[in-house]
């Protein structure tokens, strides 16, 4: 019976010739990854009296979340990360100028087809736009593969999603996943692998990819993946640390719970509205909302192409004067180029403030809201609180319908602008 | 791990996401303590007391969703709690639930059946679920979740690994 990309990598990583759905296999990653919770990770070790680790080259950690360190507690946890990156010899350690571990671990090479990866973040998922089977997992489960290399993991089933047509303007991957999440819900993929197919993902580039399998997330996934192609060797090239990697693909006859065809021509922008991310709307439906702030960070949509959007739409313009406008690029990588190329200028000259690379506001870092206060961001969650009081709100979209709704101080329609 | 436990049952509905169970803003703590004074503050501040007046939590569907904050559970057990059922959960909170010893059990039909203040008996031992004249099944965890469980956590179970 032919096998999955979810099933061939597990397979690959515990040794075996094939696996099922629902077989519990002890496997091994590849690349164990840590953010600021790292500090946790080596507590237990400490705690569990650990001083070896399975092999620190498999090893990455990266201060992203509050960082730079916003209190001495904070400086003391990052301290502690760092006398462990030091202490073990771990190569693959990035501080808080690097930004957020997801887009530093592609950029910087660490991610390749094929790999199984684990770390303390949910997001750990996006490594599927390269065709890596990424996962979160707990910060004790973490210290737990660094000193024994493995952890036990259950085969998921596989959905296999197919996508037809292009996007109109102004709609994005962002859009399609709101889309899906919404149709979905926010538990309609847990404990799946998602694959997405079709003409429409190949036409897309390696960051709308990471947009994707960002988002998949939200649907509850384990992982996702868009199989690697010529876009997927393009990005690679050049940056990728192990080039013997090899590819890995579903057999003609992989076997998927669930098929989904989606033609997303017809799509338009979506919003996610307070407080879950599956409570999704079509822009028609919230355009005209007060806003107070709107965020263009995260992991899911604070990449170079992301901030260029923006840009395009904010060029020679100013953003409506009761808004608040928060640029975190998403990585040091991503900053200097958004400099290099007028990006960043633009999007400052429109009314934006620019903060260190790194999850910030997504996270609770600076950007807090006040009660009664409503946030339009990119980022991947509107939950209560997330950014501030629990009487305030976020809206989720793309960086286009943010930087549209920026100049006019409401939701707004990016095919209008 | 108590092989039975017993409580008064406080009950949620879908979607309760990790974000709700404990901000953000708290994860510069580990400590149960700590966290349980700021657990489900965002429901409001008094909610987390609330619940300590109770010992099993129980949920719709998707408990635990989004960040895969470990505190999560710890902030739960904090409080006193037991043991959580929900129609299902979110993969990375079952997964911190069983390394962190918190028994937890998916059975939609209890989730249907029961009202907040019920007193319910979980038996891991024999996977039931006994509720006024109703019981429920579920199946028993297999060995190597039962023994992290018995061991009171991935922590502990490692801490035995390594001597």
């Amino acid at each position: 019976m032919g096998m999955t990309i979810a099933e061939k990598i597990l397979a690959k990583k515990s040794g075996l010739p094939s696996v099922v759905p629902g077989q519990i296999v002890d496997a091994y990653p590849d690349l164990v990854m840590s953010h600021t919770a790292t500090w946790r990770s080596v507590t237990v070790m400490e705690k569990v009296g650990a001083t070896r680790l399975y092999d620190p080259d498999r090893i990455a950690v990266v201060l992203d979340h509050i960082a730079p360190a916003k209190s001495e507690k904070n400086a003391a946890d990052h301290l502690k990360c760092r006398n462990f990156v030091k202490k073990y010899g771990i190569q693959k350690f990035y501080d808080v100028d690097a930004g957020i571990a997801h887009l530093v671990l592609m950029e910087a090479g660490h991610v390749a087809p094929g790999d199984l990866i684990v770390g303390t973040d949910s997001h750990c998922t996006i490594y599927g736009s390269l065709g890596a089977l990424g996962s979160g997992i707990g910060y004790t489960e973490v210290t737990s593969v660094w000193i024994t290399g493995k952890l036990w993991m259950k085969v998921p089933e596989s959905y296999k999603i197919l996508l037809r047509g292009s996007f109109s303007k102004g709609v994005y991957s962002k859009d399609l996943m709101l889309h899906l999440i919404g149709s979905l819900g926010a538990d309609g993929c847990t404990y799946k692998s998602v694959e997405f197919y079709g003409e429409t993902v190949h036409n897309l580039s390696v960051s709308e990819r990471m947009t994707m399998t960002n988002l998949a997330m939200e649907m509850g996934v384990k992982c996702a993946f868009v199989p690697p192609d010529a876009k997927t060797r393009e990005y690679l090239a050049g940056r990728i640390q192990n080039p013997a990697y090899q590819e890995v693909h579903a057999d003609p006859d992989a076997v998927y719970a669930k098929q989904l065809d989606v033609d997303v021509s017809t799509l338009q922008p979506m919003v996610a509205c307070p407080h879950e991310v599956e409570n999704t709307k079509p822009i028609w439906e919230v355009e005209g909302t007060h806003i107070d702030q709107v965020f263009l960070g995260s992991c899911a949509n604070a990449k170079y192409e992301d901030l260029a959007v923006a840009a395009d739409i904010l060029r020679g313009r100013h953003i409506h004067p009761n808004v608040r406008f928060i640029i975190t690029p998403g990585s040091k990588q991503i900053m200097l180029e958004a400099m290099k190329t007028g990006v960043l200028a633009t999007l400052i000259e429109s009314g934006g403030t620019l903060t260190n690379p790194g999850c910030g506001a997504c996270a609770g870092d600076g950007g807090i809201l006040a009660d009664g206060e409503v946030c339009l961001s990119t980022a991947n969650r509107n939950f209560l609180g997330r950014m501030g009081s629990n009487k305030s709100s976020i809206y989720l979209c793309s960086p286009a319908t943010l930087a549209a709704s920026a100049i006019k101080g409401v939701i707004a329609d990016p095919r209008e602008t | 791990m108590e092989q039975e436990i017993k409580g008064k049952v406080y009950k949620f509905g879908d979607n309760i996401n990790s974000d709700i169970i404990i901000a953000g803003r708290y994860l510069i703590y580990i400590e149960p303590d700590k966290l349980a004074e700021h657990a489900f503050e965002m429901l409001g501040e008094s909610f987390g007391s609330k619940l300590r007046n109770f010992q099993i939590l129980v949920a719709g569907r998707n408990f635990g969703c989004g960040s895969a904050r470990e505190q999560a559970v710890t902030a739960i057990q904090g409080l006193g709690i037991q043991a959580v059922i929900a129609s299902s959960f979110a993969r990375t909170f079952y997964r911190n639930a069983i390394n962190s010893g918190l028994p937890i059990v998916e059975c939609r039909e209890l989730y249907e059946g029961v009202t907040e203040g019920d007193e319910i008996s979980i038996d891991l031992g024999a996977g039931e679920i006994r509720h006024k004249n109703s019981h429920y099944l579920f199946p028993r965890f297999p060995a190597s979740m039962q023994q992290l469980l018995e061991c009171g956590g991935l922590a502990e179970y490692l801490k035995a690994q390594v001597k």
